[in-house]
């Protein structure tokens, strides 16, 4: 099969790195859901051109480097504490777009009290939240989001309940409180799970802009280091396992 | 707001609030706490986001405060936090988090006796804590102790001011006695917030969205290549190295002609004055040496009275933890004694008095 070089032409471009991905090769493991979701957070800033506008907040975890990635200012949180500093830059500044990128450890373990009650206040941010059930970033020890069964590093005979609790959906508890607008649990592992996650994360940002108070985003994610999976298994499991403890959809939209 | 005369009676607390508003802090962010709790009180009564358009937010905790202190300094925003001992160490992680990015901030510390839960009353127990670094990591936090009323409003601006010179965090370390105390005080002029743009000119750092026109800022104490994060710490001793030879202050009182020397902060030095006048009645000559800043130490300025005295009484309100940086300072030349109460009790001047007299075997 021949390629007709004749149709590469800017006028049929359907598709292009967003501007605001730096040329940068990525640290994460093939089949990591973080690149997308950063892919998803870059188009939509371009899209709503809020991009002299966007302060980012960095977590710790895998993601502590997205600032490497996305071509936006950014601070790099302590473990948990993004929502804090969201809280200020926002308040300091309200014309700016705000939003935190925080994994499960981050948002759900360490930072479960700072998340809480930035929500709780109703601040005028985003806040998207990678939920693989693991530490990726230390290795894959159990996190709160961790199914039960599941072995990780710190759990080599799977969860229990008894031991551990069972999985904290973060989101469900997010969405009882009258300062969040917009709960939206979504994967990033077809095409069209890719497109509705990112129409949620535009929905987030703009939430922010209006100053409705605070949107979360969940995308459920692989971790196929951490899970020691390959990447298509990684999303197997995930619709297998994940999907039912962490069902996809909108918890809270007004 | 209110409107005050020139001169004012007001608590050590409450001039921090005032003075805060009045030279255009931007932002605080607390968290209640025994003894300095007037501090955010007095912010929330005078509403500054109505007038200056301050920011002033209870935080869910003393962690999240800092953090939210950390969140508006990378903003290259005016900000600052309070507390007390205990609130004080649960801020220490986002301390060292905000020297390792160099983040100019104030956080006020209005010490209780520890350790623990301890108790509320008065101490100077976190001295190791703010000058030795109560968090992780080789940093050094710019600290101030004030000994009057005068001195806590005086200095959210010299705090603020050295923040932002050498882009490090400052600490106001009061003691519960100047906290609460009542004084005349002479509260600062007011001063208009910085604008955005100021700020973009005054902090080219700062994180307040990307024009075209630069790279990305990007506010971080991460680098995980060890010999770049050692360049990192080089630059940050050099500075401290900087501060400690620009950044000293002291006071002294009588000491020109002095045999023995009190060397006291905060409160302490203000009993120590009563103490001085007992003992020059009784024709001991003695003199006070009061360091303004804990970190830098004054340690040459003290060394400098070594060979004109026959011995120094470092006082405090803790078990002895300036007397270890007097020690060094002095480094063996005459003695250097230490006298203190622990657990939030506060020493009389006849106390001091007798110390003196008992530690240096003079004629009583």
């Amino acid at each position: 099969m021949s390629i007709d070089i004749d149709i590469v032409s800017p006028e049929n471009m359907v598709y292009a790195k967003p501007e605001l991905m730096n040329d940068t090769h990525m640290h994460y493991c093939p089949g990591c859901s973080h690149g997308v979701v950063h892919k998803l957070i870059a188009e939509v800033i371009q899209e709503l051109d809020l991009k002299e506008k966007t302060i980012g907040i960095a977590p710790v975890g895998c993601a502590v480097f997205a600032y490497n990635y996305l071509d936006i200012d950014w601070q790099e949180a302590a473990h948990g504490r993004a929502p804090a500093l969201a809280t200020a830059a926002k308040r300091l500044n309200p014309d700016k777009m705000v939003f935190t990128y925080q994994g499960d450890g981050d948002l759900a373990a360490i930072g479960t009290a700072e998340t809480l009650h930035a929500a709780n206040r109703g601040e005028n941010i985003a806040i998207i939240y990678i939920n693989n059930g693991i530490y990726g970033m230390t290795g894959g020890q159990m996190s709160p989001t961790t199914l039960i069964n599941m072995a990780t590093a710190t759990s080599p005979s799977g969860r229990t309940t008894s031991k551990d609790g069972a999985p904290l959906d973060m989101s469900k508890l997010l969405a009882q409180l009258d300062g969040v607008c917009l709960v939206s649990r979504q994967a990033v592992h077809t095409a069209a799970n890719v497109k509705r996650a990112k129409r949620m994360i535009r929905l987030a940002f703009e939430n922010s802009m209006a100053g409705k108070g605070t949107s979360v985003v969940e995308i459920v994610s692989t971790c196929s280091s951490g899970w020691k999976m390959t990447p298509a298994a990684s999303n197997d499991w995930m619709v297998d396992n994940m999907f039912p403890v962490f069902p996809l959809g909108d918890l809270k939209n007004i | 707001m209110t409107e005050f005369q020139d001169i004012v009676l007001m608590k050590g607390n409450e001039a921090i609030a005032y003075a805060a508003i009045r030279i255009g802090v931007d932002g605080y962010f607390g968290y209640p706490i025994t003894p300095q709790s007037e501090i955010m009180e007095t912010l929330m009564n005078e509403a500054p986001w109505t007038t200056t358009g301050m920011v002033v937010l209870q935080a869910e905790s003393e962690i999240a405060a800092i953090n939210m202190v950390y969140g508006g300094a990378a903003c290259g925003k005016a900000v600052m936090t309070s507390s007390s001992s205990p609130g004080i160490s649960l801020k220490q992680e986002g301390i060292s988090y905000l020297a390792g990015a160099e983040l100019p901030c104030l956080i006020v510390n209005v010490m209780r006796g520890g350790p623990g839960l301890g108790t509320i009353q008065p101490s100077q127990s976190d001295y190791f804590q703010a000058v030795k670094g109560g968090g992780h990591g080789d940093y050094r936090l710019i600290t101030l102790a004030p000994a009057s009323v005068q001195e806590m409003a005086d200095f959210v601006d010299l705090g603020l001011q050295l923040a932002f010179k050498y882009n490090n965090p400052a600490m106001i370390l009061a003691d519960g006695v100047i906290g609460q105390m009542m004084e005349k005080v002479k509260l600062p002029a007011y001063r208009r917030r910085r604008t955005e743009a100021e700020i973009r000119e005054q902090c080219p750092w700062a994180t307040l969205g990307k024009p075209a026109t630069r790279k990305p800022n990007i506010i971080t104490s991460l680098e995980l290549d060890s010999v770049i994060m050692e360049q990192n710490n080089l630059r940050f001793q050099a500075k401290y190295a900087e501060i400690t030879k620009t950044e000293v202050r002291y006071e002294t009182i009588d000491a020109e002609d002095a045999d023995y020397i009190l060397v006291a902060f905060g409160a302490m030095a203000r009993i120590c004055q009563k103490a001085k006048d007992l003992a020059r009645e009784q024709g001991i000559k003695v003199g006070i040496f009061r360091p303004i800043t804990l970190w830098p130490f004054p340690s040459t300025a003290i060394d400098s009275f070594s060979a004109q005295v026959k011995g120094f009484l470092t006082v405090e309100m803790n078990a002895g933890q300036m007397v270890e940086d007097v020690r060094l300072a002095v480094n063996g030349k005459v003695p250097v004694e230490y006298y203190g109460r622990l657990g939030g009790v506060v020493p009389t001047p006849q106390e001091v008095y007798n110390a003196l007299v008992a530690k240096f075997n003079l004629p009583n």
